[in-house]
């Protein structure tokens, strides 16, 4: 596919882009000063895990179906170990948590696998939703029930009902379209992402006005605002990639971030609560996988819904 | 290398790579740094896979010279047991009945240090199942401190452990687990047993998050 090789050499050419700036950057800091400043720090790990995660997500593409399949299976399963290691759980939990983790993650990747739409769509928010709780009143620990048993729901939803949707992008039968749902997934990806970074940046240039000071520091106004309207464009120059027109990719792309960055400010909300910074180490300057993935968390469901209504007859 | 001292290599590196695939363990050197000098690392007990996260976190090198300390009443209960304890895990295994015992746990770990060993020893005797963070410790760590003053103690706190495998589950949750190890406690001058135990086991309970919160917050 001609679509996938530019995509590659595109990625290749910012990622190599990105390092060169970094390294520069870092030269020049070293001639006057003899400790790096953190941010160069962070941002020079930050690159590095970029070139890891674009690795490792080209791999997994190399792979088709199956390959992105797994992949997501993975990151639902980091995501929900570090979203689980912070939640509150008591011994009776034990079996419930096993099943989170070696139960319904494979089902719901499973069910995707076999494209089965009516019953990935409502397993988790249905049979999961009614099945938790009962398993945990049959343990019969009440102490902190309810709040048990909202965390547990909690954690499947985002790590593994709504991360499940970047994948089920693939089964969606859009006319004209066949056979390219991977290209949709590296269209979601890269502006979800690509908007994180380019909230980061503008934020970093230009940031001021906080949106929720009591949340996070980082997220300003400008930075929103920036991120959203320069990876508009980002998701327009991408239409390529998409059965979307070139307003209609921008549009997309558009929401897409906003979500995305609803879902940042959510995350930030649960971390401060718990009193942490990062949800983990596991990504080297981004912090652990959740980190990494809540914008992708509210983007995915809402992106598919959306692809979905209107593209699919 | 014989096979034995081999089969012991891939085991302890085959549960190194299990518990850093399931707990992603990471070891925090808070109060001292890796070193080559024998230790002796004291840690909190709450569940079968404390050893082995303690193990996966040091360095390799630390790792193939620290063995753990065992109770042998419970890993001789039955044969695989106790080829699982002695010939794969190379634990120290002591006998902790008081009244039946044939050999002094003493002469035994100090045996096992004499021959080089790091030890790990986990003071409460035996899993801690209670709400308290850390039961009173028994006095086998006052005599090793006795004894053996130029070994270092190294409190180490097991974090999240006692919720991956709690004391009777058979498979774990996988969720993240760090070690954190303290600053090294020494035996003063005529200082008493039990004020050194008190001691010791407040150092090591100074390392949970908890009393971390507390002391970082004033």
């Amino acid at each position: 596919m001609a679509e996938t090789v530019w995509l590659f050499i595109g990625l290749l050419g910012v990622l190599t882009l990105a390092s060169a700036i970094a390294t520069m950057l870092t030269w020049k800091s070293r001639r006057t000063a003899d400790v790096l400043p953190s941010t160069l720090v962070n941002l020079n790990s930050r690159i590095k895990a970029w070139w890891i995660m674009i690795g490792g997500i080209s791999v997994a593409f190399l792979f088709g179906k199956q390959g992105v399949i797994l992949l997501f299976a993975f990151v639902s399963f980091a995501a929900l170990r570090e979203y689980v290691t912070l939640t509150h759980t008591r011994r009776g939990d034990h079996h419930i948590l096993i099943g989170m983790f070696l139960v319904i993650i494979p089902i719901q990747y499973y069910l995707l696998w076999i494209e089965w739409y009516g019953l990935y769509s409502i397993f988790v928010p249905v049979y999961c939703f009614l099945a938790m709780p009962a398993l945990t009143a049959i343990s019969g620990d009440t102490e902190r029930f309810l709040e048990r048993v909202s965390e547990q729901q909690w954690g499947i939803m985002l790590s593994v009902y709504c991360i499940s949707h970047v994948p089920a992008l693939l089964t969606l039968p859009i006319p004209g379209f066949e056979g390219k749902g991977l290209l949709l997934i590296a269209f979601l990806i890269a502006t979800v992402q690509g908007s994180d970074v380019l909230q980061y940046v503008f934020g970093k240039l230009f940031g001021k006005h906080k949106v929720a000071p009591k949340i996070s520091p980082s997220k300003t106004w400008e930075g929103l605002i920036g991120g959203i309207i320069s990876a508009s464009l980002l998701g327009a120059s991408l239409a390529w990639l998409t059965p979307f027109t070139v307003i209609q990719a921008g549009l997309m792309a558009g929401l897409a971030c906003i979500m995305g960055f609803f879902g940042g400010l959510v995350a930030s909300a649960i971390k401060r609560d718990r009193g942490v910074k990062d949800w983990g180490h596991m990504i080297e300057g981004h912090g652990g996988m959740l980190d990494r993935a809540d914008s992708l968390i509210f983007a995915a469901p809402v992106f598919f819904h959306i692809v979905r209504y209107f593209w699919v007859p | 290398m014989n096979l034995k001292a081999m089969m012991r290599r891939s085991c302890a590196m085959l549960l190194a790579g299990l518990a850093r695939g399931i707990t992603g363990v990471r070891p925090i050197w808070q109060g001292c740094s890796p070193s080559d000098r024998q230790r002796i690392y004291f840690a909190n007990h709450c569940s079968h896979g404390d050893f082995i996260l303690l193990s996966s976190s040091l360095p390799p090198r630390e790792r193939e010279r620290t063995r753990a300390v065992a109770g042998a009443d419970y890993w001789k209960r039955n044969k695989l047991r106790h080829i699982l304890a002695k010939d794969l895990l190379n634990t120290v295994l002591v006998d902790r009945n008081w009244v039946e015992r044939a050999d002094d746990p003493m002469v035994i770990m100090l045996d096992a240090l004499a021959q080089d060993s790091s030890l790990i020893v986990f003071p409460e005797g035996t899993r801690n199942m209670t709400e308290e963070p850390l039961l009173r410790f028994r006095s086998g760590l006052y005599n090793l401190a006795l004894a053996r003053p130029d070994v270092e103690l190294v409190p180490c706190w097991i974090e999240n452990m006692s919720r991956v495998l709690p004391k009777g589950a058979f498979l774990p949750v996988p969720l993240l687990c760090r070690v954190v190890f303290g600053t090294p406690v020494v035996l003063e001058p005529n200082e008493d047993r039990k004020d050194f135990l008190a001691r010791a086991r407040q150092s090591l309970l100074d390392l949970s998050p908890e009393r971390q919160k507390v002391l970082n917050h004033g």
